[in-house]
């Protein structure tokens, strides 16, 4: 299967050129100062905070984090996945590659088996260390940790797939802005929707909708926020009604199944529109 | 277009022809947008194809992040090559391109002469059937080009059938048995060099000839003057010393005589040329 044999090269290639050292590096820095922030994070109005108040607050801020190791995710599978493709065609690479008896599919398959090894293996322990350190400072682990990195891991994949998609026609730089205005334009996408729900206006909820469907990064983020949010915030906020569904850092409800299915139809769609396209192009 | 195996073939032409399209074509790297074409007895674009061909592109870049012994094993596991054989490639490989003391050497700090010399040794990688060059010398020095030609012709030993586009003609000239010359995507003349070249020109520098030698030696085919030398073109080489005779008979004084081989630049400019 030589897919795998691209997929080695492909996480060789971010191994030595540091990406994987670089990650690893801020992710500690990031883990050690919110961890010193959290463990600051003891009173309120001079009294000291009640466990219930702790966990809010805690909480809040792993989602905060969460968001951070969301957008590191998506930020670096942008910057592996849009170059990875038109970059070799540009170098010359591909060319002595794509003149052995491998398929264009098995490369671009095998880039794209790369590159999502190496979001799962930066997702997995850097949210697993966050959690340990958050643990042993304050007793507390959010509800559905394996549902976060889950969620997280797919919204790199989907931010992927799309990177690829654009590095099969367009140089890397352009397919890396088109694929992170997309991302960006997803994310706000979401928060309209919210805010549609908030003033019962039909249209801006339509766009949320719609922006979910398109691109499912937002919509994955949502069960990531899920996964971290316990039990007496979703409470809290369901009491104040619909006003919660404004909030970009909020969600009281996974993914549905069937959302979570289009997602994972829109991966293969997306994956294989970008074998096609790469078939269907001088080298 | 037919070439035939174990043959050393010079694909020429200038720049824009189609050279390298041709060689993509070949291995399946563009598409045909008409016409057919085979490769070792198999459709071109089959994967099948191109499991006995080794390939040096004109575009020549490995990855360099990764040392040269790496980028030879990368391609011994594309090329599908029995994997107890890999070491003994890889060596044999960086042995027969020079680069056997720089194997474990990151391609980033290699020169463009070592790279090209590294992908020739990728090209060579598990005894293909065919070899294609896309303009193999173009980064080297003198001596890499010679050990290229040696490359070359080793490989016409063992009837390995090579495919070689350049532009240094004298180059192409001394290693190959055929050539075919393209132009505007499509082949304006073929044939091996004894078939290609004029080889019946002599050229004589002669003084004191009358002013009608032309006219009275015109019996031995297109006689040109250019100063001193008279230049006879489509003369068959036995009848050298009749000319030389009957210059002498005219009062003519002989000081050199030079049997004159065209060279392929010059076919080649002359075919271009509408010839």
């Amino acid at each position: 299967m030589l897919a795998l044999t691209i997929a080695r090269l492909t996480v060789l290639e971010l191994l030595r050129r540091r990406l994987f050292l670089v990650l690893i590096g801020l992710t500690l820095v990031v883990i050690g100062l919110t961890s010193w922030g959290i463990a600051q994070v003891t009173t309120v109005g001079g009294r000291p905070m009640t466990r219930v108040e702790q966990i809010t607050v805690v909480s809040q801020l792993l989602i905060l984090v969460g968001f951070m190791f969301s957008f590191t995710l998506s930020f670096s599978a942008v910057f592996a996945g849009a170059p990875s493709l038109s970059g070799d065609v540009e170098s010359g690479t591909a060319l002595s590659i794509l003149a052995r008896p491998i398929s264009r599919a098995e490369f671009v398959v095998g880039k794209w088996l790369g590159v999502i090894f190496t979001i799962v293996v930066y997702a997995l322990p850097a949210t697993a260390l966050q959690l340990f350190v958050v643990d042993r400072i304050v007793q507390y682990v959010p509800p559905h940790p394996v549902e976060f990195v889950g969620f997280v891991v797919i919204e790199g994949i989907v931010v992927l797939t799309l990177a690829l998609l654009l590095s099969t026609r367009l140089a890397g730089m352009v397919g890396g802005v088109v694929a992170l205005i997309l991302w960006g334009v997803a994310w706000i996408g979401g928060i309209v929707g919210g805010v549609g729900l908030v003033l019962s206006n039909a249209t801006a909820t339509h766009i949320g909708t719609a922006t979910r469907l398109i691109l499912p990064t937002d919509g994955m983020w949502r069960g990531a926020i899920w996964a971290f949010e316990p039990a007496s915030v979703v409470a809290a906020l369901r009491a104040s009604g619909a006003v919660a569904a404004g909030n970009p850092f909020f969600s009281a409800d996974p993914p549905d199944a069937l959302y979570v299915a289009w997602t994972a139809g829109w991966i293969v769609l997306f994956l294989g529109a970008a074998i096609w396209s790469f078939q269907h192009r001088e080298i | 277009m037919t070439i035939p195996r174990g043959a050393i073939f010079g694909f020429l032409g200038p720049n824009g022809a189609g050279k390298t399209t041709s060689v993509k074509l070949l291995l399946g790297l563009a598409k045909p947008t008409s016409g057919s074409a085979e490769i070792l007895g198999q459709p071109i674009g089959e994967r099948s194809s191109r499991r006995r061909v080794g390939y040096l592109p004109e575009l020549f870049r490995y990855q360099p992040w990764l040392t040269a012994r790496e980028v030879l094993l990368l391609h011994c596991e594309l090329a599908g090559i029995d994997r107890a054989a890999w070491s003994r490639e890889i060596e044999n490989a960086l042995a027969v391109v020079g680069l056997s003391d720089r194997g474990s050497s990151r391609v980033a700090t290699f020169s463009k002469g070592m790279q090209q010399r590294l992908g020739l040794g990728v090209a060579l990688l598990g005894d293909p059937e065919l070899v294609l060059l896309d303009e193999p010398t173009s980064a080297l020095d003198p001596v890499g080009r010679h050990d290229v030609r040696e490359i070359i012709r080793a490989l016409r030993d063992r009837g390995v059938t090579v495919f070689l586009n350049s532009h240094l003609l004298s180059e192409v000239e001394q290693v190959c048995d055929r050539v075919a010359v393209v132009d505007r995507g499509k082949v304006i003349a073929e044939g091996t060099l004894d078939e290609l070249l004029h080889t019946d020109t002599v050229r004589i520098r002669a003084t004191d000839l009358p002013r009608d030698a032309r006219t009275q030696l015109a019996g031995f085919g297109a006689i040109d003057m250019d100063g001193e030398w008279l230049v006879a073109r489509g003369l068959n080489g036995d009848r050298v010393p009749d000319l030389v005779a009957s210059i002498v008979r005219l009062g003519g004084r002989v000081h050199a005589v030079e049997p004159r081989h065209e060279t392929l630049e010059d076919r080649f400019l002359q075919l271009l040329a509408g010839d």
